[in-house]
């Protein structure tokens, strides 16, 4: 049964303000969620005014900003900051994204930062992925053929067929769209969600893979697939624009087609 | 999930933004739900007609209250919102309206068509 409450270690208590400097014109206040596991405490909500004249446009400028000139402890996961690693995807003003291609200016109040929703939390803002990289991992994400490639060259493609890849070979695995479904949320021990699911149809779909029947029977099963109702949380939140929702009808849809 | 560790599980549905995707599929459930407990009123109605004149007579009173009516109302009201998603997800399992702007038009059309035909049935009832 899903718990629509937080447990009683979870609840995020108000933090500290970390006042801007004087003089500051622009002022923005970051509201991020904190957490520590060395002091045993709940997680709080720290607030940060930032000058945003003295600050990139970025929403992960500001959080780098902070870490840099104002409490270094602040822990966060990036790395290339052009929206292609997939690494610093979080929780911004109620959505989740990624923080490196969230223009600070998108947000009228203040900007409230948590980790990808219903995760466990490692530190801040750095939540535990394994499940969700283990989930990954047993839809086999690589390619199994029987027939072996030409001795001359690799397994081709027609251009028809590569691109019933686009959209799809586009997904950083960010895991945004995962933890924005309620279905994922209450059910993430079984149902494996809309990013692992996105790339479940990536290999269904690819002309030169062979398991494309052994990948279906994997999913026929009442949680894997179908706890997914079309909320649409997904495909609303993808900041790579991709559609996990419509990737999870066409697998659906081969199910029955295959029947 | 059930949760394990000790560590802390993030906010989930106390920080995620309520929208157009989520909130009309939750009221989907709902008005679904609504309507299992709705069907009761009818089956209490239809026992009242085998009951006779009286337990009738004391039915349609008890329904035709304006309490009754409220009920009957919103009961009526979650029956076209249930229909009009009902129509939506059809599609959606066919493949089509999956792109976004599809997705926010339908949900527009399903919640003006269930309170366009809830208010078209109350005119002509």
């Amino acid at each position: 049964m899903a718990e629509f409450t937080l447990p009683a270690n979870s609840v995020v208590k108000t933090g500290k303000t970390w006042a801007a400097p004087a003089g500051a014109t622009r002022v923005k206040n970051f509201r991020i969620y904190r957490y520590d596991p060395d002091s045993g405490e709940n997680p709080r909500w720290d607030t940060y005014q930032i000058d945003l004249d003295q600050c990139g446009p970025m929403v992960l400028d500001a959080l780098l900003k902070i870490k840099n000139e104002i409490d270094p402890s602040l822990t966060f996961r990036r790395s290339c900051r052009e929206g292609i690693c997939g690494s610093c995807s979080m929780n911004i003003g109620g959505t989740n994204t990624l923080a490196c291609i969230k223009a600070i200016d998108a947000f009228d109040g203040d900007v409230q930062i948590s980790p990808l929703p219903h995760m466990e939390v490692v530190k801040d803002l750095v939540p535990d992925l394994t499940h969700f990289y283990a989930q990954y991992a047993s839809i086999k994400p690589w390619m199994q053929t029987q027939t072996p490639a030409p001795p001359d060259r690799e397994h081709l493609q027609s251009p028809e067929d590569r691109k019933k890849l686009d959209g799809l070979y586009e997904c950083i695995l960010c895991a945004s769209c995962s933890t924005s479904c309620p279905s994922y949320w209450w059910n993430s021990d079984r149902y494996l969600g809309p990013a692992v699911l996105l790339q479940a149809y990536r290999w269904v779909v690819d002309s030169r893979d062979e398991a494309t029947g052994d990948r279906l029977d994997n999913l026929e099963d009442p949680f894997r697939l179908y706890r997914c109702h079309t909320i649409m949380n997904c495909t609303n939140t993808c900041p790579k624009g991709l559609n996990p929702a419509k990737a999870i009808a066409e697998l659906k849809k081969k199910m029955i087609e295959r029947r | 999930m059930k949760h394990t560790s000790n560590r802390p599980l993030s906010p989930h549905l106390q920080v995620y933004k309520p929208q157009i995707t989520s909130v009309l599929s939750i009221l989907h459930r709902i008005t679904g739900v609504a309507l299992a407990v709705g069907t009761l009123l009818v089956a209490y109605w239809l026992a009242a007609i085998a009951g006779g004149v009286e337990t009738f007579a004391a039915a349609n009173a008890i329904l035709g209250s304006f309490l009754g009516k409220v009920v009957l109302f919103f009961w009526s009201w979650a029956l076209f919102y249930h229909l009009a998603n009902g129509v939506r997800h059809l599609l959606w399992d066919v493949g089509y309206g999956f792109d976004l702007p599809t997705v926010y038009l339908g949900g527009k059309i399903t919640v003006g068509a269930s309170f366009a035909l809830t208010i078209l049935l109350w005119l002509i009832a």
